[in-house]
């Protein structure tokens, strides 16, 4: 049945991979002992070859980001990951973290090189406390073996790594608001320009990737970039983890190379579960907009084919909603975590996510009033694009789609009608 | 900065406009009269962009960008005036009242309210919004800063001015999302200088003052452009006065010297006007007891008493002000010397001015021209500063805030000097320790050739012991190295500002002038003295040896240019100083002691005996210790209660504009006046410009634009270009060492000065 094609994910199942010992049984550091041979721009082009794009949500392509980073800097440079991994639907960065996370750890020094620095930091979201004492174990074990520290494996590179853990705020998952975090402060984030390649972490020139990118970094160093791209399509390389959840037979963590068809990607987790109807999907994390079944049952799983569609691939977080779901309810609940999120620091993120959310439940408590549609569509476009960071638009865009294509359902709550959920006309979750 | 930057051209709603490159286009925007509304953008903080009020379109560019952020490219081609731009407006208006209270007509914002205003040009007609408000209680931080959250538009302006400008980092944002609230330093409360800058910044009434609040609304208040009376930098505080008495001070309009920068005394210790333990009515000794009286009665016994002393050949002292104003400070010196008879005349000195002035004058060999005096805002964009003793952020709020500004915008280096671990240590680009009283000996290593320390200034063990915990004997080695590293590093600076306290005196004056004038450009200089007409009472002559302008009484031209003016002879000798008089006093020396404005007993309380021996009239606002000892005291009006003009520690004049009223008191002016009258030796009406016209023609360096003074600017006066004889008394120079919240007698009858003190005692003692 698995047309899964297991790169990254090719020791999720293999307990030992999480040490020393069962890491370098299965392949480990060879992206290492090779790279340690290259000239920093060698892998730099290797990367760029790949087509390796972003895990964390934007997408940006991996070697040119890393090209970005100046040469000479007074200041010392950072390699940071970002796992802080809280975008509703998203459960990837964990699994890499649970069951390999020597890989990280391997990309990271990669990435050192190719930009000469020698410090990184693992940024790790703060409910993960519990992957917090795995990856600093490996970490350790990685410093004993000479895999970090100075002169890694007698080859004159130095690098450092640090784990950190985030206290549990999404914001913190923004690259700039991170580094704020990392640095002791406030968790908001930065004024862009300048951007982290240029002034990042203290100031620093600083290359921040998902824990996905990161991780993927090995295989392409030993496998070459060509071969990575074309497991992909065009300017869409290799594969990804994709996570379905939602109303779907096997939810979990699947990987698939990009461009798959999405109803191939819903036949992986057994197709809707229960043997209900397709009715929506979210494409990349709740702060996507989403699509309709049938929107969805054409799409292929790239970032080009997605963006063309109008959405985006985000950060892989598929979530599958069948014909029972309430999209008010839906809608409710999405910005009920963008309210609870909102870090606060700019005017139309922090109010408007707090009107959306208490209209919403009005609403979805049988209290809408006529305009109430068009009034929410309004709010939403009045924080789209208006906000000082991309969270702001990652609550106006999902509800403004939702509005958009599920526009009756909202007038059929207004109308009294029963919904697909069955309880209009009262509260169907608690809202605070 | 460059001194010629290069001009960028934009076109902003098809306007061409040009602004230097590195202009922000919001800034570029208001330069051309195009209104760019903003609530966040604070000129001279950091940038937030938050409130997302200054939002503008930009070619080429996707979204609405901030304008408060973007700076200005050339070519750039701007709209400001689209449906779009007018949308994104109204909206954030409409967010931000989301959660506003709209308790505007018990607001002591209201009516002075930029949420007001914007909500007025920029708003929607009616609220969309339907949903429960968040409230939260109003919380008491402090005896002066009260906090309304649900008031709050979260700009961040309060955090900022305290963090970047006042360097006190009291306030925080705690929480998140709609949560988010600006919270105090110490949980629920605040502990830091209480300037009340935060305040005053805030846009809406969020934040407010315990002593302001709810006591009026402000259209009922006249505003007047006064200059605060406590230290010596002469910061504008409007006052915001109803029915005569004075309600608020602060200086909204940023029209004085200072901008928008007051600390606690400029804008809340007005209060001592109130304070109910001000004098109304003249008092005069009557069976050992002090009596009230009437004026004409008060006034009729001093003159005749006067007279009698006069007739007799009687010794007279005279002691003046450093609170009064200059044309009070003038007419009294002109009163001892004219009438009385006497140079017995002085005050209480904080800074050695004549040493200055002295020093200066003596180097330069171009008679005419101005002294290179520095002006109070010339520290904000100085290269390079010297500061020598004093502790300004105590002392010199204002220099101080300039000096961290300078530090902020231009990376100013500042070199401090200092017996004391003083604050400003936090800007210093070298800051040298050194034991207390070693300042003239460490002036003298700077301007020495000598690479060696004198051990005097590496003692171990200096202001602070637990600064220098281990191995003893390599300190004074590392002290030397840093004394040495400060020499060389200050000696490449050029276009120096020397800033200076008390504790640079006498001949260490002349000595850092003398090093001043090694360095490379033009060294400038600014002497620190107490209070707020300290300059003003040297520059006209409240000196026994020195008439108005620091010429000397022993100056047969001097003299005869004054006894001409006045019609009438000067004494030739030189006169008795401050403490000298008081010896007199009780050797039986001195018929009468006439105090104008000054509380002398406070420094010198074993005097007390002595002056009953004399016949002693106090002018005063209250019986301070020195008033107890009078025969005869006089009840006057305060600065805030007169017209004229002051003088600040740097020179700079500003006119003094009456405020409040207070019934029963007189000024100073109409008392030696009215004296005059009525020994038979009239100086005229009472009338403060005419006295100044006299003082503009007659005291070097006054000769000041009037129109400028009356304009509320200031104006430099540089007293001085000739070489004088002047009697050094280092000794008498005794500076009060006032903290933030103390301002030598005057600042015990501020009941919120006193208020925060007492705050402060019982969370520390907790
Ligand atoms: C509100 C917000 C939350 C984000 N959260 C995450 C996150 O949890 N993990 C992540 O990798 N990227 C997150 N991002 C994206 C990062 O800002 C950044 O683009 C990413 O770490 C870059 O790595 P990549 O190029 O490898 O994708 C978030 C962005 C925003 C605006
Ligand atoms: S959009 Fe604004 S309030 Fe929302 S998270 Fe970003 S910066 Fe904070
Ligand atoms: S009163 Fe002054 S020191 Fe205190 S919090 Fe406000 S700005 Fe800061
Ligand atoms: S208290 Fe006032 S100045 Fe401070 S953030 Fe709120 S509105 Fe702005
Ligand atoms: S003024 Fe520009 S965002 Fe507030």
């Amino acid at each position: 049945m698995s047309q899964e094609v297991k790169i990254i994910s090719k020791r999720f199942d293999d307990p030992k991979a999480a040490t020393l010992d069962g890491y370098l049984a299965s392949g480990g550091f060879q992206a290492l002992e090779k790279a340690l041979t290259m000239a920093p721009e060698a892998i730099i082009d290797e990367v760029k070859k790949s087509n390796l794009r972003g895990r964390g949500g934007a997408g940006f392509p991996t070697g040119m980001k890393w090209s970005f980073v100046p040469k000479q800097s007074e200041r010392p440079k950072y390699v940071l990951c970002n796992a802080d991994e809280s975008e509703p639907g998203t459960c990837k960065d964990r699994l890499i973290l649970q069951y390999d996370p020597f890989s990280l750890i391997e990309g990271m020094i990669i990435a050192g090189k190719a930009i000469d620095s020698h410090q990184g930091y693992v940024f790790i979201r703060g409910e993960y406390r519990y992957l917090f004492d795995i990856m600093e174990r490996a970490i350790n074990e990685a410093y004993r073996a000479g895999y970090l520290g100075k002169n890694i494996r007698g080859s004159g590179l130095d690098f450092d790594l640090y784990a950190h853990s985030g206290a549990g705020a999404y914001e913190c998952g923004e690259e700039s608001a991170l580094m704020e975090s990392l640095e002791g402060k406030r968790g908001i984030p930065r004024l862009k320009p300048p951007f982290p390649a240029i002034s990042g972490l203290y100031g620093g020139p600083t290359v921040i990737n998902n824990m996905e990118t990161l991780a993927t970094v090995p295989h392409i160093i030993v496998g070459g970039g060509e071969w990575y791209a074309n497991l992909g399509v065009p300017k869409n390389g290799g594969t990804r983890l994709f996570c379905l959840s939602g109303h779907v037979a096997r939810p979990g963590v699947y990987e698939l190379p990009l461009g798959v068809p999405f109803p191939r990607l819903l036949e992986v987790g057994g197709g809707v579960a229960n043997g209900k109807k397709l009715k929506a999907v979210v494409p990349g994390g709740s702060s996507t907009p989403m699509f309709t079944a049938e929107e969805a049952m054409g799409l292929n799983m790239d970032y080009d084919s997605i963006a063309k569609a109008g959405s985006f691939l985000g950060s892989g977080g598929v979530v599958i909603l069948d014909e029972n779901t309430c999209m008010v309810k839906f809608a409710l609940r999405i910005m009920q975590f963008y309210r609870h999120e909102s870090c606060g620091w700019c005017v139309p993120c922090r109010e408007g996510t707090n009107w959306l959310h208490l209209a919403l439940g009005r609403f979805h408590a049988g209290g809408g009033r006529e305009g109430d549609v068009d009034l929410l569509r309004e709010v939403s476009e009045n924080i789209l694009g208006r906000t000082f960071c991309p969270l702001g638009d990652a609550a106006a865009m999902p509800t403004l789609s939702i509005l958009k294509r599920f526009r009756q359902e909202f007038l059929d709550h207004l109308a009294g009608k029963p919904c697909s959920c069955g309880v209009s006309g009262r509260p169907a979750l608690a809202t605070h | 900065m460059a001194d010629n930057p290069t001009l960028v051209n934009i076109t902003v709603n098809g306007q061409q406009l040009t602004a230097p490159a590195g202009t922000l286009l919001l800034e570029a925007c208001r330069s051309a009269h195009v209104e760019v509304p903003s609530f966040c953008y604070y000129p001279g903080l950091s940038l937030q962009a938050a409130c997302r009020m200054c939002l503008v379109e930009i070619e080429k560019m996707p979204k609405l960008q901030t304008a408060c952020t973007v700076v200005i490219t050339e070519g750039m081609v701007v709209r400001t005036d689209t449906e779009q731009v007018h949308r994104a407006r109204k909206s954030a208006i409409e967010f931000i009242l989301t959660n506003h209270p709209l308790d505007c007509p018990v607001c002591d914002a209201g009516g002075e309210c930029e949420l007001q205003d914007m909500t007025f040009k920029y708003g929607a007609a009616e609220s969309r919004f339907t949903e429960p408000k968040r409230h939260r209680e109003e919380q008491q931080w402090s005896p002066i800063v009260y906090f309304d959250r649900p008031r709050c538009i979260l700009c961040y302006r309060c955090v900022r001015v305290c963090g970047e400008g006042m360097d006190v980092w009291a306030l925080g944002v705690g929480n998140r999302g709609v949560a988010a609230s600006i919270i105090p330093n110490h949980s629920d409360h605040l502990q830091c200088e209480e300037c009340g800058m935060c305040i005053d910044i805030c846009p809406v009434g969020a934040l407010t003052s315990g002593p302001y609040r709810y006591k009026t609304r402000p259209w009922e208040m006249k505003h007047v452009g006064a200059i605060c009376t406590f230290c010596g930098d002469g910061c504008k505080t409007t006052l915001g006065i109803r029915n005569d008495q004075i309600i608020r001070g602060d200086n909204r309009d940023k029209s004085g010297i200072n901008g928008d920068f007051l600390c606690v005394k400029g804008r809340y210790a007005f209060d001592f006007t109130q304070n109910p333990e001000r004098l109304k009515q003249p008092l005069v000794r009557v069976d050992g007891e002090l009596r009230p009286t009437t004026w004409s009665f008060a006034l009729e016994t001093v003159a005749k008493r006067f007279q009698r002393i006069k007739s007799a050949q009687g010794g007279f002292g005279v002691i003046g002000s450093t609170r009064t104003l200059n044309e009070e400070d003038y007419q009294l010196q002109k009163f001892a010397r004219r009438v009385l008879g006497t140079n017995n005349i002085d005050h209480h000195r904080t800074a050695d001015f004549p040493a200055l002035a002295t020093a200066l004058a003596a180097r330069t060999n171009t008679p005419g021209t101005a002294l290179p005096l520095a002006n109070s805002s010339s520290l904000k964009t100085a290269k390079a500063i010297l500061l020598v003793g004093n502790d300004p952020t105590n002392q010199h709020p204002l220099l101080a805030w300039n000096i961290r500004t300078a530090y902020r915008n231009h990376k100013t280096r500042l070199y401090v000097l200092n017996s004391g671990d003083i604050k400003l240590r936090r800007q210093a680009f070298r800051m040298a320790v050194i034991p207390a009283g070693g300042e003239a000996a460490a002036i003298r290593f700077l301007n020495g050739e000598a690479d060696s320390v004198p051990a005097e200034l590496t003692m171990v063990g200096g202001p602070d012991p637990k600064r220098w915990p281990q191995t003893p004997p390599s300190v004074p080695q590392k002290i030397a190295e840093g004394l040495q590293d400060f020499r060389a590093r200050l000696r490449q600076e050029q276009d120096v500002i020397i800033v200076f306290g008390a504790e640079v005196r006498g001949e260490a004056v002349r000595e850092l002038v003398a090093f001043g004038d090694t360095l490379p450009g033009n060294t400038r200089y600014i002497a620190l003295a107490d209070n707020a007409n300290s300059r003003g009472a040297a520059d006209m002559g409240l000196y026994p040896d020195l008439l108005p302008g620091y010429r000397p009484v022993a100056d047969a031209g001097a003299r005869a240019h004054f006894e001409q003016l006045w019609g009438g002879t000067i004494p030739a000798e030189p006169g008795l100083n401050l403490p000298q008089m008081l010896a007199a006093a009780a050797a039986g020396k001195l018929d009468a002691l006439y105090i104008a404005g000054a509380n002398p007993l406070r420094l010198h309380p074993s005097a007390a005996e002595g002056l009953r021996k004399a016949f002693v009239v106090v002018q005063d606002m209250f019986l301070t210790e020195t008033a107890r000892q009078a025969d005869v005291v006089l009840p006057v009006l305060c600065s805030y209660e007169k017209n004229g003009t002051l003088t600040n520690t740097c020179g700079e004049v500003q006119a003094q504009k009456r405020g409040g009223m207070f019934e029963g008191a007189k000024s100073d002016l109409a008392i030696i006046h009215e004296l005059a009258e009525l020994m038979g030796c009239g100086f005229g009406p009472a009338a403060e410009d005419k006295i100044f016209g006299e003082i503009r023609a007659n005291v070097k360096g006054y000769d000041l634009s009037l129109v400028q003074l009356l304009a509320g600017r200031s104006a430099l006066a540089a007293p001085l270009n000739e070489t004088v004889a002047h009697r050094d008394d280092p000794e008498l120079i005794q500076p009060n060492n006032d903290t933030l919240f103390t301002a030598g007698t005057l600042g015990r009858y501020s009941t919120t000065l006193n208020s925060v003190m007492e705050r402060r005692l019982q969370k520390e003692s907790k």
